[in-house]
C-alpha cells in the first residue's frame, strides 16, 4: 500500500489528530457569536466616548451668572470675589464682552448700542448633588444676578456617557472571559479525546511545550477564524446602528447600504478583535494543556 | 516467518563501541560500564520502593500500598536481561521506572547516568528520547500510517524530513514492512504491529530498550520473529530488558534474568 507524499506530510504534522479532536465547527461558531457581541460592546464603548467628547465642551461652563448690563468695575470685582469664595467653585471669570457680542450676533445682528449683560462663567471643582441648591447660593452671593445651571446637567450626561463606556468595556472583558472559558472546555475535551496519543508522545520524549504548542496552534487558528467571521458579520450591524443614531448627532439617515456611515466604524479596534481572540485562545490552550500535563511524570 | 531483511546498522551509528559487543548469555557485570573513563551503570536501582496514588473517587485518599519494595540491582551497558515473575509481581511497574513513565516513591533510580529520583521534570524528555519502549499492546497511533508512526520519535527530536525518510525506510526494510509504509496499524496483523512498535522504539538509536511482554499477544512464530529483532538490537550494542511470561522463549534464549515476586527482587542472575 502506498500513500501520497502530501497526505503523509499532512498527517505527520498532526500526530495528535487534533483536526478531528478539536472540531472546526462548534468552537469557531461559538467564538464568532462572542466576537459579534465583543464588536457590539467595542462599538458601544467607542460611541459613548464620542458622545462624551461632544458633550464635554457643553459642560465647560457648569454655571453662568448674569449681571445687569450696567454692572462694571468695582461691583464686578466684588461679585467675582464672592463667587470665588464659594467652596464648590474652581474658577470664576467674566466672559469677554466682544466674545459675548459675537455669540449673540446671529440673533441680534449688529447692534452696538444694545447694552449686553455681564456674564460670569463658573467652573466647579466637582458636580454638585443638588445643582438647584447651589444655584440659589450663588444667587445669594451676588444679589441681583440671575443664575443658569444647565451646564451641570450637561456634565451629568457626560458622566452618564462615561459610565456607559465603562459598562461597554466591562461587557467586552466579560465576553473575553467567557471566550477563554469556552476554549478551556474545548481544549479539555480535546485532551480527553486524545489522552492516549498525548501519553504516547510524552513517553517518546515530547516536551510539555511541544504538546501544548500543537493544541495552542490549532485552537488559535479555530478561534481566530471564528472571531474573524463574527467581526465581519458585526460590521454591517454596527454601520446600521450608527445610521440609526445619525439624527442624534445632527446627521441624516442613509438611503442605501452603500451610504451607511462605514467610515464611522472603529475599524482599527475591529481589526484587532480576531488577533486578540486568537491570542486569548492560544494562551488559554497553552495553560490548560500544560496544567494537565503536570500530572504526567 | 521471515528473517530480518536488513540490519539497522545505519541508524545505530553513534553507539559507542564499548557498548556494542555484548552477547546474550554473557555473564553480567555488576556496577560496571565504562563511559568516558567514568564507571557508570546503564540502570541502577538502590533501595527502590514504589506506591501508586489512590484514584480519586475510590473512597480512599493518600498513597496506596507499595507495589515495589527494596529493589536494588545494576544493569551494565550492552547487557540483555529477562524480567520474570508472575502477574502482579511488579514487572510493568519496574519497567515503568526504567523508561521514566514513573518516579520512585523512595530509593534511588539511575538511568543512563542520570538520577531520576532527584532530576527536574524538564530534564526528563531528553532522557526519554534515549530510551526505547515496546508495549504488549503496541501503543501505535491508530490514525497515523506506519510511516508516520515510525517517524514520530524523529519528528519529536526535530530531525529533517530528508533524514526522517531515510531512517524510517531503513527501519521498514529491517522489519520487512517496507510495502506497508502507508497502511494504518489496524490493517496489520498483531505480529506486524509489534514489529512496527519495535522499529519505533529503536529508530532513535536508544541506549536502553525495554519491552513489556512484547510477545504476549503473538503466536510462537511471531514471538520468535520479534525476539530476533530484540536480539539484533542487543547485538548492535543496545542494553535490552524484556519482561515475559513465556518460559519457552526464556529457555530458547538463555540470558541473565531479574525475578520479581510480590514486588520484591528475589533473584538476579
Amino acid at each position: 500500500m502506498r500513500m501520497s507524499g502530501a497526505l503523509r506530510r499532512s498527517r505527520g504534522r498532526d500526530p495528535l489528530g487534533l483536526r478531528r479532536a478539536l472540531s472546526d465547527r462548534l468552537l469557531p461558531a461559538l467564538v464568532a457569536a462572542m466576537a459579534l457581541l465583543g464588536a457590539l460592546a467595542l462599538a458601544g464603548a467607542r460611541g459613548a466616548a464620542d458622545l462624551s467628547g461632544r458633550w464635554q465642551s457643553g459642560a465647560a461652563a457648569a454655571i453662568t451668572v448674569q449681571l445687569p448690563a450696567a454692572t462694571g468695575g468695582e461691583k464686578l470685582d466684588q461679585a467675582l470675589s464672592a463667587l470665588r469664595a464659594l467652596p464648590e467653585v474652581a474658577e470664576a471669570k467674566a466672559m469677554d464682552q466682544a466674545r459675548l457680542a459675537a455669540l449673540l450676533r446671529p440673533w441680534l445682528g449688529e447692534a452696538p448700542a444694545l447694552p449686553l449683560p455681564v456674564v460670569i462663567e463658573l467652573h466647579l471643582k466637582r458636580l454638585p448633588a443638588a445643582p438647584e441648591a447651589l444655584a440659589e447660593r450663588v444667587a445669594q452671593a451676588v444679589p441681583g444676578a440671575s443664575v443658569e445651571a444647565h451646564g451641570v446637567w450637561v456634565a451629568r450626561l457626560v458622566a452618564l456617557a462615561r459610565s456607559l463606556q465603562g459598562v461597554a468595556m466591562a461587557a467586552l472583558l466579560l465576553v473575553a472571559g467567557i471566550g477563554a472559558a469556552v476554549v478551556a472546555v474545548a481544549t479539555r475535551a480535546g485532551i480527553a479525546a486524545r489522552r492516549e496519543a498525548i501519553t504516547i508522545l510524552h513517553d517518546l520524549g515530547a516536551t510539555d511545550a511541544e504538546i501544548a504548542g500543537r493544541f495552542a496552534r490549532r485552537v488559535a487558528l479555530l478561534v481566530g477564524g471564528g472571531a474573524l467571521a463574527g467581526t465581519l458579520v458585526a460590521a454591517p450591524v454596527l454601520a446600521a446602528f450608527a445610521d440609526l443614531a445619525a439624527p442624534l448627532l445632527g446627521g441624516q439617515p442613509a438611503g442605501s447600504v452603500l451610504a451607511l456611515p462605514w467610515g464611522s466604524l472603529p475599524w482599527a479596534e475591529l481589526a484587532l478583535l480576531p488577533l486578540l481572540a486568537a491570542g486569548i485562545g492560544w494562551l488559554t490552550a497553552q495553560l490548560t494543556v500544560r496544567r494537565w500535563l503536570r500530572r504526567l511524570p | 516467518m521471515r528473517a530480518p531483511q536488513a540490519t539497522p546498522g545505519g541508524i545505530l551509528r553513534g553507539i559507542p563501541a564499548s557498548e556494542g559487543k555484548s552477547r546474550i548469555g554473557r555473564k553480567h557485570v555488576l556496577a560496571t560500564g565504562v563511559s568516558g573513563g567514568i564507571v557508570r551503570a546503564m540502570v541502577r536501582f538502590a533501595g527502590v520502593g514504589l506506591r501508586y496514588a489512590t484514584q480519586a473517587g475510590s473512597g480512599q485518599s493518600g498513597p496506596g500500598p507499595e507495589v515495589l519494595r527494596d529493589i536494588s540491582f545494576t544493569l551494565p551497558p550492552g547487557s540483555f536481561h529477562w524480567l520474570l515473575g508472575p502477574s502482579g509481581a511488579g514487572k510493568s511497574s519496574l519497567l515503568g521506572l526504567m523508561h521514566l513513565a514513573l518516579r520512585p516513591s523512595r530509593g534511588e533510580v539511575e538511568i543512563l547516568g542520570q538520577s531520576i529520583s532527584r532530576a527536574r521534570r524538564r530534564l526528563l524528555p531528553a532522557l526519554r528520547r534515549r530510551i526505547g519502549v515496546v508495549f504488549q499492546d503496541f501503543r501505535l497511533l491508530p490514525h497515523l500510517p506506519v510511516f508516520d508512526n515510525l517517524a514520530l520519535p524523529l519528528r519529536i527530536a526535530g530531525r529533517s524530513e530528508m533524514q526522517i525518510r531515510a531512517d524510517v525506510m531503513e527501519m521498514l526494510r529491517w522489519i520487512g514492512l517496507e510495502a506497508k509504509a502507508g497502511a494504518l496499524p489496524a490493517s496489520l496483523s498483531g505480529g506486524e504491529q509489534q514489529r512496527v512498535a519495535i522499529a519505533r522504539a529503536v529508530v532513535m538509536r536508544p541506549a536502553l530498550l525495554v519491552a513489556d511482554e512484547p510477545t504476549g499477544n503473538l503466536d510462537m512464530g511471531h514471538a520468535r520473529r520479534v525476539l530476533a529483532l530484540l536480539q539484533e538490537m542487543h547485538r548492535l550494542g543496545t542494553t535490552v530488558v524484556v519482561a515475559t511470561h513465556s518460559e519457552s522463549l526464556v529457555a530458547e534464549y538463555p540470558a541473565p534474568a531479574l525475578h520479581l515476586s510480590e514486588g520484591r527482587l528475589v533473584f538476579h542472575g
